[in-house]
């Protein structure tokens, strides 16, 4: 692999988690709730994804045990958030310390231990293809299922009726509970939705990446994913650039810093840059109000109370 | 009336004495207590490894006379210092704070706890109940060095590093050094995780360097990951604190090893015979501080030999690994030909030797 391919490569691997994130944190957010608790959610299913790979010695548990913690925790976030209203933004900044800390604690007895690593499945021929070769068609199947929920995503969107029902949600509850949607139902399982996507995430961390454990190998990618979000301005395929344009800056610091060209940027500043972005990008589309209020969903952040009869 | 508050005082007395008598009593079969303070995991490799091995083979060596306790994952902030006064004040009376950002932590509980003798890895600061100890790790680091410059075929070795301390520019320069002892053209690539224990960027740090052409990596930071990386890659890795032949069969070469077993015996003796303390002490493969991993046999007889002499050369110490002339990165000489670098310079490195080719991180 020749150097450029290398750091497409490691591109796409470090946007990965960011997208699956993000993904499900976009679904989440079109339904009107914001779930803040990302990291925590990655955290619990780095962690949880480790022991169920380690112990059965199987991936797909590993995977699915991932999956199934990040939804179990943002269970938690919908009981709080959905049923007795509570504020999203404080419930969601407490899902993601607990799931950082409880990951941290259920995973103590696994620190250090390690699985074995997961071979690339190369697509004959195409992975051969010079510069994206490798990139596109040389990944893990991981990656590959990530294009695929991305697909299933967008499609989703833009071309289903529960599509329509979950933008309807997130625009307004009020008008969609009207017409007979149950808008707790959708919020749950859209808050599910970005529960398992995040729990995935960290599966991705916990057994693709470095097939091990550690406390705080999340290490805020959780947050990067929220940010991405916002700087996607709620479009999916704003999300797909954005995640591969954070993870590309996340590896170029590394190889910046190796190569023998003399480039003097802080390591710290490159760290930064993602959420420096984000805010740039909102200061941009602010000034454009028309934009904003096509993309955002007009409820976010709105608990919804059913009136009563 | 006189009578009788004598006799009280009397009954007070002799209350205390027995008090006294008791606690003096309990003191003398109270065990030693010691405490460790570890920055990562113990997990089965790696620098705190190395520390908990060390704490086990004290207790071994000194049976009831001891009781160790020890708390890991202790990050180098304001955690540190909670971690550490709490263990000074829940009676322990010896403690070894194992990682350099704890140094200005012992410090401040050291003054507040003069009963209380502490031991400190790999700082500079010490007081009068604070004694610091370190290992020459750049003497390991130079053999291994050694062994990757004749095991590199693209002449490039890639160095993961975890903050730019003078312990960690001597192990690149050493390493580098003893490359190029071997193999002139060698270029040593380093990249900083700013970190002592995060794997995952360890690993991305291990396969950017890879992908650049190093076919040899080393790191000085706490995880196996690098180790898993060139394995996983197909090139050659030197693992660091302990054998971590495990993680890459075929990828490690060897290791610079660290033992403290002997040291933290040696310490827990003093505070319990003397009542006094270890000296503050740098020790190298002569103290048994460092040594190396089983070489891997891919490594030719040859190259072997010649770093079992060299390690014999350093052990009776007619051999220096920063020996000048030593060339700093831009060029100029900062050792004289002939001189071997003295312990204050080797203290104060802050510089890349020629044969680095990254930049200093600023």
């Amino acid at each position: 692999m020749d150097l450029l391919t290398s750091i497409l490569f490691a591109t796409v691997v470090a946007g990965t988690p960011l997208l699956l994130v993000a993904l499900g944190e976009l679904i989440c957010e079109k339904s009107g709730m914001l779930n803040l608790g990302a990291e925590g959610m990655m955290s619990i299913g780095a962690v949880a994804a480790f022991v169920a790979a380690f112990t059965f010695e199987s991936t797909l548990m590993g995977v699915a045990s991932g999956l199934v913690a990040g939804a179990l925790l943002s269970l938690v976030f919908a009981f709080i958030t959905v049923h007795l209203m509570a504020n999203q933004v404080a419930t969601g900044l407490a899902v993601a310390i607990f799931g950082v800390g409880l990951a941290a604690f259920l995973g103590k007895p696994f620190e250090a231990k390690v699985l074995p690593s997961i071979k690339p499945t190369e697509i004959p021929f195409l992975s051969d293809l010079p510069l994206v070769g490798p990139v596109l068609f040389g990944q893990q199947w991981i990656v590959y299922a990530t294009w695929v929920i991305f697909a299933v995503v967008v499609w989703f969107l833009a071309k289903t009726r529960g599509g329509l029902v979950l933008k309807a949600v997130g625009e307004s509850p009020d008008a969609a509970n009207a017409v007979g949607i149950d808008v707790v139902k959708v919020r749950y399982l859209a808050i599910l939705f970005g529960g398992a996507m995040a729990g995935l995430g960290g599966a991705f961390l916990s057994l693709f990446h470095t097939p091990m454990w550690a406390e705080g190998m999340v290490a805020g990618k959780g947050w990067i994913a929220l940010a991405l979000v916002v700087f996607a301005t709620w479009l999916p395929w704003r999300v797909l650039l954005g995640a591969y344009l954070f993870g590309g800056v996340m590896i170029s610091q590394l190889f910046v810093q190796s190569s023998p060209i003399p480039v003097k940027i802080p390591a710290q500043f490159l760290s930064a840059l993602p959420y420096i972005a984000t805010i740039v990008v909102l200061v941009l589309i602010s000034r454009n109000v028309k934009m904003i209020r096509l993309n955002s969903p007009a409820s976010l952040g709105k608990p919804f109370q059913k009136e009563r009869a | 009336m006189k009578n009788r508050r004598m006799l009280f005082q009397a009954g007070l007395a002799s209350l205390a004495l027995t008090a006294a008598g008791y606690l003096s009593i309990a003191q003398a079969q109270d065990p030693l207590k010691v405490g460790f303070v570890y920055v990562s995991p113990i997990g089965d490799a790696g620098w705190t490894y190395q520390h908990d091995l060390g704490r086990k083979e004290m207790e071994q060596a000194l049976g009831d006379k001891v009781t160790t306790s020890f708390v890991e994952s202790v990050s180098e902030g304001a955690d540190a210092e909670r971690v550490i006064r709490e263990m000074a004040a829940s009676g322990h009376d010896l403690i070894f704070a194992t990682s350099f950002g704890y140094m200005n932590y012992v410090d401040r509980v050291a003054k507040q706890f003069p009963n209380v003798k502490f031991m400190h890895a790999t700082g500079y600061k010490s007081g009068p109940n604070f004694h610091n100890y370190n290992a020459r790790f750049y003497e390991g680091r130079y053999l291994t060095g050694v062994v990757a410059g004749e095991m590199t075929k693209s002449d490039v070795l890639g160095y993961i590093a975890a903050f730019p301390i003078p312990e960690v520019l001597q192990g690149i320069n050493a390493f580098t050094l003893g490359a190029q002892s071997v193999n002139p053209d060698i270029e040593v690539r380093v990249i900083w995780v700013n970190s002592w224990y995060d794997p995952g960027k360890e690993r991305e740090a291990a396969l950017a360097l890879i992908a650049q052409g190093a076919d040899v990596i080393t790191h000085h930071t706490d995880s196996t990951a690098a180790v898993q990386a060139a394995q996983e890659k197909g090139v050659y890795a030197v693992g660091y604190h302990s054998d971590m032949s495990k993680y890459g069969k075929d990828a490690h070469l060897t290791a610079a090893t660290h033992h403290w077993g002997d040291y933290y015996t040696l310490a827990a003796q003093k505070a319990l015979n003397e009542n006094g303390m270890a000296e503050s002490i740098w020790g190298g493969i002569k103290d048994g501080f460092i040594d190396l991993a089983p070489i891997n046999p891919v490594v030719p007889q040859a190259t072997q030999d010649k770093v079992a002499q060299l390690k014999q050369q350093i052990k009776e110490g007619s051999f220096h690994p920063f020996t000048g002339p030593v060339v700093a990165q831009d060029g100029k000489e900062v050792l004289p030909a002939g001189q071997t670098m003295s312990d204050q310079a080797l203290g104060q490195m802050n510089y890349y030797v020629k044969g680095v080719s990254s930049k200093m991180p600023n």
